[in-house]
Order: structure tokens, then C-alpha cells, then sequence
């Protein structure tokens, strides 16, 4: 039975910063790889389809006539599946999280 | 004989974020039965595979539960490559284990973090969740995700390591041992923490055989019943003994993990060391038929896969067995005869994950 075993680690925390950041002010960098959000890169794009079907939660809508592609963030779970898939490479992940919103609208590019 | 009263613990509970539903039925203090009820958050994900091409299901399978999340995509993938014979390249089944070890030693700290937490040892619990942070770090720079990893796919894996980020994984785990050694040891040596864990639900080697519990629950009572032995993803390559505790106690199983934590650690680092260079995904051509039982081992026991697939782009069944479903009858037996007060702690050490169990 050892004598407190804790006390090596809590005399040591006295000493050391907190590991935690104060957030809003100090902002944790994102990593390089770190699946943030779908970014795509509209004059490339032909409006083929494949990304929305192959979505997993059906997220990605793309309306082959009136040439528009829409993206519901709040459905989206950022697995890049549709990144993988897409024949003319317009589609990228970012590695930001998408901001915080207040009500539920499908970006249309 | 005293009065019999009902406790109803959960769905909503001081344990963890988890809806389990028990009816402990008291005499005074003591816990004379406990009637659990289970699916207040079913999802119906076994159903969805009807709807979904088996391809694109690997993001679902992930999603089953939120820490175990890689080896529930692993699991699936390795069910359908074994139905299409198809042959997955070293690099990434070294990959993978690597993948499946990060995410029990992450898994294995929150537990520990968690544990404390229920025996009321705060700042325990929030010195294992910083060295989770750590781990989490490592998992987000290489896959893009922190618990969701998202990078299991049928025939191989969906990202590379570089050599370089290998080293440095290996170099950073050695200072997170030293770290983890330090807290740990408190869990090993504190007499308050003992006083909470030894001896409470105590499960013979006989008995947690024949409820049918895995994992940790169940090499804590001296079964060594270990699914990596099996040799799936590059574990067949991976030098490793099953860990093995005898008196089968909370504090025996709390101590498998604590070592476990270890073994994962020794097992990446020998994966690295043994990691070949080459492709990591193999080309997916044809369609799945036939029928598999994929099992592996998760942090927190073994789950099971059943995917049978008839020749078209949908599986015809996918049925999953995860390990808090086969430990919850050790759990009932365990709670039997111990006293209201020790019930969150066994409750826990089974490592519950109810979003798990329920699918």
C-alpha cells in the first residue's frame, strides 16, 4: 500500500498551466486533416448526381435542370464519401467546422 | 424479513448519459433484483441495410456507437470482404489494428475517467479525460474525425499514415505512457479507491462463462477469451497474450483495462515496427452473396456481425451483437445482493454503451 498516491500529480498541477484553453479568446487550430465541412467548387461541377446518391444521410440534393446544388449542414456528417466519389473532384473537405445557426437552410450554390 | 421497495434507476441516471432502465428491487440497502429494460433510444440500423448500398453502409456501421466507432466499421468490413473473397493489402491491415488500438486506449480512459467519476473521485476523473485529449489529438491529425474516424472502407482504408507521422505517434505514445502510468497507479494503489472496488460483484470464473459475458468483464473472472486472437486485421502479425485477472471483481476488471492500456501501446508500437509499404485499399469489383460471422474484439468485448448478402447491391440481413447486450446478464447478476450505494459502480464496470446495445 503505497502513501498517497495522488499527491505526485496534484503537487505537480499546482506548478503547470491549465491544460484547458479559455475558449472564445484562445481557439484550438484545426488540424490539416480534420473533416470540417464540404466546400465545393461550383464552375467546376456538372451536376452528375453521384455525390447525392451516394450520401449516407441524403444531405446533398442537386437539381440536374435548374443547375443548382444544395447542401443541408445540419444533415451533413462530414464522412467525405461524396469527396471520394466525385468524378470532377469539385467537391473538397475544409478543415473548419461549419459556424453555429439559428435555423435550418439548405446552402445553394 | 424487511420491507421490499422499487427503485426505478434510469432511463435518465447520474451513471452515465445512457438510457438503461432498472428496477432494483430493495430490502433495506440490499439489492435483491434488478429488472433491466432496454430501448429507449432504438434506431433501427439493421433495417436501414435493406435500404442502403452495401458500399455506402460502412458510415452507417460507424455510427452505431459513438467510441467504439472504428472497430463497429472494421467489423463490417471485414464481414464483407470475407463474403467477397477479396484480399486486403498489408499496409492497411496494420493500419487498421493501429486504428482499432487507438481507439481502446481512448476508450479505456474515458472508462477510467468515468469510474471515478461514479465513485466520486473528481479530479481522477478529469486527469484520465486530459490524457484522452491527447489520444484524441493523435486520432483527429490522422483520420479527420475525433471519435467518428471515418476511415474503415470495404478492401482497405481510406487514409495513409506517413512514415514520419508514425514515428511521431509511437515517440508522443511514449511520453503518454509515463503519463498514463502515473494516474493509473492511483487506481491501483489508493486505498479510497480500493475500499469502492474490491470485492464488489464478484463473478466466478464458472458463472461469467455461462451468462455469456466478453470482454474485460469477462478476463477479469480468468477466461482468457481475447477476439484479437483471432487474428483479424494484422493481429495474427502482432506478438500479444490475452490479459487475464482471477479474482473477478470490480477492482480486477477495472485493473484488465488499466493494463490493457498498456498492451495497446505495445501493440502499435510493434506495428510500426513491422508496418510494409504498399497499397492500402484493394479494388471492390462485383457484388456481395453469401453469408459471414466477422467477429472481433472491441474495448469493450466481443461484438459480432451476421451480414448475408443475395447478389444485388443491398444485404439481405445485417444483425449485430454488441458486447454490453451479452454482459448485461452478468450485470443483473452482479447487482444481485450488493448495496444501493455500489450500484452506479457496477453498473459501470461493465463499460456500458446503451446507443451500442440498441442499434
Amino acid at each position: 500500500m503505497s502513501f498517497f498516491p495522488m499527491a505526485k500529480t496534484v503537487l505537480k498541477s499546482m506548478f503547470k498551466k491549465p491544460v484547458t484553453r479559455r475558449y472564445p479568446f484562445v481557439v484550438r487550430p484545426y488540424f490539416k486533416n480534420t473533416r470540417g465541412k464540404i466546400k465545393v467548387d461550383i464552375n467546376l461541377c456538372s451536376f452528375c448526381g453521384i455525390c447525392q446518391k451516394k450520401c449516407p444521410t441524403a444531405a446533398i440534393k442537386v437539381g440536374r435542370n435548374e443547375k443548382k446544388w444544395r447542401i443541408d449542414r445540419l444533415r451533413c456528417i462530414a464522412c467525405g464519401y461524396c469527396v471520394d466519389s466525385c468524378p470532377k473532384k469539385c467537391l473538397s473537405m475544409e478543415n473548419e467546422y461549419s459556424k453555429p445557426v439559428i435555423d435550418r437552410t439548405k446552402d445553394i450554390y | 424479513m424487511s420491507k421490499r421497495t422499487i427503485i426505478p434507476f434510469g432511463p435518465q441516471h447520474p451513471v452515465l448519459p445512457e438510457p438503461i432502465h432498472l428496477d432494483l428491487v430493495l430490502e433495506d440497502e440490499k439489492v435483491v433484483e434488478a429488472i433491466p429494460k432496454i430501448g429507449f433510444i432504438h434506431r433501427g440500423l439493421e433495417r436501414l441495410v435493406e435500404k442502403k448500398d452495401f458500399l455506402d453502409f460502412v458510415y452507417v456501421a460507424e455510427r452505431i456507437c459513438g467510441i467504439c466507432s472504428f472497430i463497429h466499421g472494421l467489423t463490417y468490413c471485414v464481414a464483407l470482404e470475407q463474403i467477397m473473397k477479396i484480399e486486403v493489402p498489408p499496409r492497411s491491415q496494420y493500419l487498421r489494428t493501429i486504428w482499432s488500438e487507438l481507439s481502446r486506449i481512448h476508450s479505456h480512459l474515458m472508462w477510467l475517467g468515468l469510474i471515478a467519476d461514479a465513485f466520486g473521485f473528481e479530479s481522477l476523473f478529469m486527469h484520465c479525460w486530459r490524457l484522452r485529449e491527447n489520444i484524441l489529438d493523435i486520432i483527429e491529425e490522422t483520420t479527420g474525425g475525433r471519435v467518428i474516424f471515418g476511415s474503415a472502407k470495404i478492401g482497405g482504408v481510406r487514409k495513409d499514415i506517413a512514415e514520419d507521422k508514425l514515428a511521431e505517434i509511437v515517440a508522443k505514445l511514449g511520453i503518454y505512457e509515463r503519463e498514463i502510468r502515473e494516474i493509473t497507479n492511483v487506481f491501483i494503489k489508493d486505498s479510497s479507491v480500493k475500499h469502492r472496488l474490491v470485492g464488489v460483484g464478484v463473478l466466478t470464473k464458472d458463472e461469467v462463462y455461462k451468462l455469456g459475458a466478453v470482454g474485460p468483464t469477462l478476463r477479469a473472472s480468468g477466461v482468457a477469451m481475447d477476439m484479437r486472437k483471432l487474428g483479424y486485421a494484422a493481429y495474427n502479425k502482432i506478438n500479444f497474450e490475452p490479459i487475464v485477472e482471477t479474482s473477478g471483481d470490480s477492482y480486477s476488471r477495472c485493473q484488465v483495462r488499466i493494463r490493457e492500456l498498456f498492451q495497446s501501446i505495445d501493440i502499435i508500437r510493434q506495428c510500426v515496427s513491422k508496418i510494409e509499404e504498399g497499397p492500402i485499399e484493394a479494388a471492390v469489383t462485383g457484388l456481395p452473396n453469401g453469408e459471414f460471422f466477422a467477429r472481433t474484439e472491441q474495448p469493450r468485448g466481443e461484438v459480432i456481425y451476421y451480414a448475408k448478402a443475395d447478389g444485388t447491391r443491398f444485404l439481405k440481413r445485417l444483425r449485430v451483437r454488441t458486447p454490453t447486450f451479452a454482459n448485461l446478464p452478468a450485470l443483473i447478476k452482479m447487482l444481485k445482493g450488493c448495496e444501493l450505494a455500489d450500484v452506479p459502480v457496477l453498473v459501470l464496470t461493465i463499460d456500458p454503451c446503451i446507443s451500442c446495445t440498441e442499434r
